[in-house]
This record gives structure tokens, sequence and C-alpha cells, in this order.
């Protein structure tokens, strides 16, 4: 909960993880992979402010106790979901599993949704895989990864038949949320991960699911958004968006936001924080006090309001994962622009 | 000028294709040395070791043909450090050999197609770019459809825009229209203008938010200024 000029937010950090990318968990001879990985997520922290950066040896590693101080204590957020990222060619243990994240999630009930993941590469294994984690950790939502390296393959689509057995089979186990990460390469490519267009053709087909796009798509995101403002399932996940561009660009970050509240409005944006690239404490903090910059080259953009923050950091999340909200959160019921509002001004 | 200024004004000449801005500029040209007899070296580096390869091949093999080309250059050293996949995109380019035979049974072919997709966003964005100013003096958006390039008050913003329509081989003639679809040359018409000019703006702000990023992570990953590189506004 965070509570400011009398304003108070329910916060739900629909995006963040727990990993372990020390040395004492990378695979003999994929070391180089497995430290330019992490690497490589640590240039990310140095957007955010200098004060809330990390030497690499905790950020390979932080502890129990650091995350639950980051994220809750000092963080705001009152629910957090785990997004796992498997990357077991170059980690012995997996960097940040389903299994790892709920170990020491149980610690902490009502604190915690542990989503889970799928890859339709894994065929039958997969789907019971799927049905146990489903059953034993109780997971609405999957984390998708499309342009994973797997045994000489190098990444797949939501289009393929296979994907679509896994996109059924979610959906009788009753799996809502469908995160995908579209945005900066996760693993070296010669696909091009940054399509959308199969996000595109499963959203039409599974109506019932929610497509949650994570990064929204960057570096690409007028992709992303013709895409998204055509289809009513689908959302814009802003972890990266908000870690990445508010304090390193703030010009950016104002056309950034200022395009998707045009093109997908502030009922589909969700906040994650996508810690530990990046504590929560100062993104959501910064995103309240957050205003579009003075000047012309913001005047086509829909303002952004007290309530529409609300929904953005935590009421939106709170309705695709069914989390009872308390009362005192719930708006005040001001209805917000609807897309079909949104008109392309032009001073 | 020296022969080293003259490799760095080659090099002016590479884009990053997916930020549509030179590698000097980015800071991505860690090294330029030229011998007095005429043998140049130029080391290249990203903004991570997971930069993906493809753009990673097109700059370094863009960047070995224009130095290659110089007459004073008798040999050309051109080669990408710090990255996953240095090896196979070093030892492509310095045998001539296109990305899908460097990257042998991973490759799913060359890369003209990519090249086309980001030159349609650059399109797009020069069109923001140059329309931009005119309707903030009050034009109305309607009057672009009628717009010939001839029409287009000069700046090197239209310049520019001018220049990457010719890449994508669309017209360029005075006569030819300021509003074209990048991907099919027809002419933006009618109510067609307020969605044109929207994907016009969004390409753009992607494209200025993506090189914020990437410079960001440039700098924290090498202290040093590259050759040639400028200071941005973020």
């Amino acid at each position: 909960m965070y509570e400011k000029n009398g304003e108070k937010y329910f916060v739900v950090d629909s995006h963040m993880h727990y990993w372990n990318a020390a040395p004492d968990n990378w695979v003999p001879g994929a070391e180089q992979y497995a430290k330019g990985w992490i690497e490589c997520f640590h240039a990310y922290q140095s957007l955010g402010p200098a004060d809330t950066h990390w030497s690499i040896e905790k950020f390979q590693k932080y502890s129990e106790d650091d995350l639950m101080k980051d994220v809750f204590d000092e963080g705001h957020v009152d629910i957090a979901v785990f997004q796992p990222t498997y990357l077991t060619e170059w980690y012995k243990e997996g960097f940040n599993t389903t299994e790892r994240n709920a170990e020491m999630g149980e610690r902490h009930p009502g604190q915690f949704i542990y989503n889970t993941r799928w890859d339709p590469r894994e065929g039958d294994a997969g789907l019971a895989t799927l049905k146990a984690n489903v059953e034993r950790y109780g997971s609405r939502g999957v984390k998708l990864y499309t342009a994973e390296w797997r045994e000489g393959s190098r990444g797949w689509t939501l289009k393929d038949p296979e994907a679509y057995r896994f996109l059924e089979a979610s959906q009788e186990l009753g799996i809502k949320n469908i995160h995908v990460h579209k945005g900066p390469t996760i693993w070296p490519l010669d696909k091009d991960a940054f399509d959308v267009s199969d996000i595109d053709h499963a959203a039409t087909d599974f109506p019932d699911l929610n497509f949650i796009v994570e990064h929204v798509g960057l570096p690409r995101i007028e992709d992303f958004c013709f895409m998204a403002t055509q289809e009513p399932n689908v959302y814009a996940g802003l972890s990266v968006v908000i870690g990445a561009l508010m304090h390193a660009r703030p010009r950016f970050f104002a056309k950034v936001m200022g395009e998707l509240l045009f093109w997908v409005g502030e009922d589909k944006m969700t906040f994650g924080s996508d810690y530990g690239i990046w504590e929560p404490k100062w993104q959501i903090e910064g995103f309240v006090d957050w205003d579009f910059p003075a000047g012309d080259e913001y005047s086509d953009y829909p303002r952004l309001g007290v309530e529409g923050k609300k929904k953005i950091l935590g009421l939106n999340a709170a309705k695709l994962y069914d989390i009872k909200v308390p009362g005192e959160f719930q708006p005040a019921g001001a209805e917000p622009a609807a897309q079909d509002d949104a008109k392309l001004v032009t001073q | 000028m020296t022969e080293r200024s003259r490799v760095l004004a080659a090099l002016d000449a590479v884009r990053d294709p997916e930020l549509d801005e030179p590698i000097t500029t980015l800071g991505f040209v860690s090294e330029c040395i030229v011998s007095a007899a005429g043998d140049a070296r130029v080391r290249l580096r990203l903004p991570t070791y997971f930069c993906a390869p493809n753009f990673a091949f097109l700059m370094v093999a863009d960047a070995y043909d224009v130095v290659s080309a110089l007459p004073e250059v008798r040999s050309a050293d051109v080669a990408l450090e710090g990255h996953f996949a240095s090896a196979e995109i070093n030892a492509g380019v310095a045998a001539r050999a296109g990305f899908a035979v460097s990257f042998a049974g991973e490759a799913v072919g060359e890369l003209d197609e990519l090249r086309r997709t980001f030159l349609t966003k650059a399109v797009l964005a020069g069109t923001d770019q140059v329309c931009r100013p005119l309707l903030a003096a009050g034009l109305d958006p309607a009057a672009l459809t009628t717009m010939t390039l001839a029409d287009t008050p000069p700046s090197a913003q239209l310049d520019r825009l001018c220049r990457r329509r010719a890449e994508l081989g669309l017209r360029t003639d005075p006569a030819a229209p300021l509003l074209v679809d990048p991907g099919t040359g027809a002419p933006i018409t009618g109510t067609a203008v307020s969605m044109h000019l929207g994907r016009a703006r969004v390409s753009r702000v992607g494209i200025e938010a993506n090189t914020g990023i990437c410079r960001g992570m440039l700098r924290h990953r090498y202290p040093t200024t590259g050759a040639g590189e400028e200071e941005d506004e973020g």
C-alpha cells in the first residue's frame, strides 16, 4: 500500500523475480552465457537512480531478506506475482524457476502469486509438468519466452499448432493470464523475437484468455500498439518501461506512456517492477508523482490522473488475478476516457 | 583530413538499422587506427553481450564494406568485440560470407527483409519529424494529403526522409506526395491521415526510446567515449 496526498494505492507488482545467477549455479561450459546474461541485466539496473544500484555480487544472488525488505517492507507492494525464467541451458538449477519462487514464497503466505511457464516444444511431458505445477502452486498465469533456444531450436511462436495445444490446456486448467515476453532480446536469436503478430492470432482465437505483453514489445512499441488497439484481451505490461525510462530518460518515458495511454488505455496497463533488476519503491513513488512535462510535443496524449494511476499500479492486475481489494482502495467511480475517445490532436 | 578521420567519416555512413543513427555517433566504434601504409584497424562494441546478432552482423559487414572501399586503405581489419557471437560474425565478415553462411544451420536467411522493415519505420519516424513542425505552425492535417515534396519547406529532416525513401525505392521526385504508405508507396488520402500521423508519431517514439536505452546500457558497460561519439540529449 502506498499513500500520497491523502490517496491510497493498492499495489500489485505483476512482474518480478527471485533468481540465482551466481557462479555456483553456472552450467560448466556455458559460463560465458550465464555471466553475460546477468551482466546484461545488471546494466539495465544502471538506468535507475544511483542510490538503488547494487554490486554485481549482490545482483547475482540477492537473499530472501533482501526481497522481502525491498518489495514489501519498503517497496509498498501488497501482492507480488512471480514470473519464472528457466534458462536451464546456462543455469544448473534454472535461473528463476517456479520451484525456487514457491519454496521461498511459501514462508510468506498471502503475499505472492506463483506463475509458472510452458514451452510447446516440450510436448506431452511439458503438458504433464504444466498440470502438476498448476495443481501444486495454484498458478493462474504463465510466463512465456517465444525466443528461447531449446536443443537446437531457436524459438517458437504462439501461432504454432503445438502452442495452441498448450493454450487450450492452460484454459482447461483454469489459467487466465498469459504473460509473454516481447521486449529486449532474452536470448540470442535468428528469428525476429520482437514480432508481436503471433499474439494477435492467439488473442483472437482465445478471447477468454488475457495476454499481457511484458515490456510492451520494446524496442518495437509501435507494432505492439497497433496490435493491442484492436484486441480487447491484450494488456500492456509496464515492466522495463518505468524502470528503464522514467528516471534515465524522462522525456522519452513521457512519450512512451503517452502512446500507451493513447492506443491501449489506462484500463489495460499493468505495473511490474522487474525486481531484482529495479526496486519497486522508487518506481511506484515516482510514478505516483509523475505527470507529462510541459510542452507541445505531449499535447496529443490523454492525461493520466490519480484514478488511472491506481488502476495501473494495482487494480487492473487485481482484476486479472481475482485479488480481493479492500474497499478503501476502490476508485471513486469516475469512468476513464474510453479508447474510442482518444483523438489525434494536432497542434 | 587525416586517413583516420577519412575512415571515421566513412563509418558515419554505417547506421544501426534499428536506431537509424550512425554507429559513430552512437559510440559503437571503440577503436579506429590507420597505419601510414594504409592498414586500417576498426573495433566495434555494442550496448550488451546479447544484442541481436542479425543487427550486429549488419553493422560489422557494412563497416567492413565502407572502410575497405576507401582508396587510401590497403587492408581493413574490422571486428566486433564483447559479444556472444563475435567469433562467428567476425569470421563471416572477414570471409565476405553472408549471415546465413556465418550461422550455418541457425540463420533463416539473409537480412535484406530486416533492413526493409527498419527502413519502413525510419520513413514513418521521418514523416513525423517533417510534419510535426508544420502542424504546430497551424497547418490542417488534411492539407498534408495534397502536398508534394516540392510544396514541403526544405529542412535537414526532409532531406533525411527523402534519402530513406530512396533506399526503400519510394518516389522522391518533386511531384511525389509528401505522405505515402512506406510499404506500398500509395499516397495517404482523406481520413487515413489521422492514423498515418499516429503511426508516424509512435514509430518515432519507439526509435527514440530504444536509442535512449541503448545509450544508457553502453555507458554502463564502457566508461570511455567512442570514436566520433556524440553526446545525446535525454
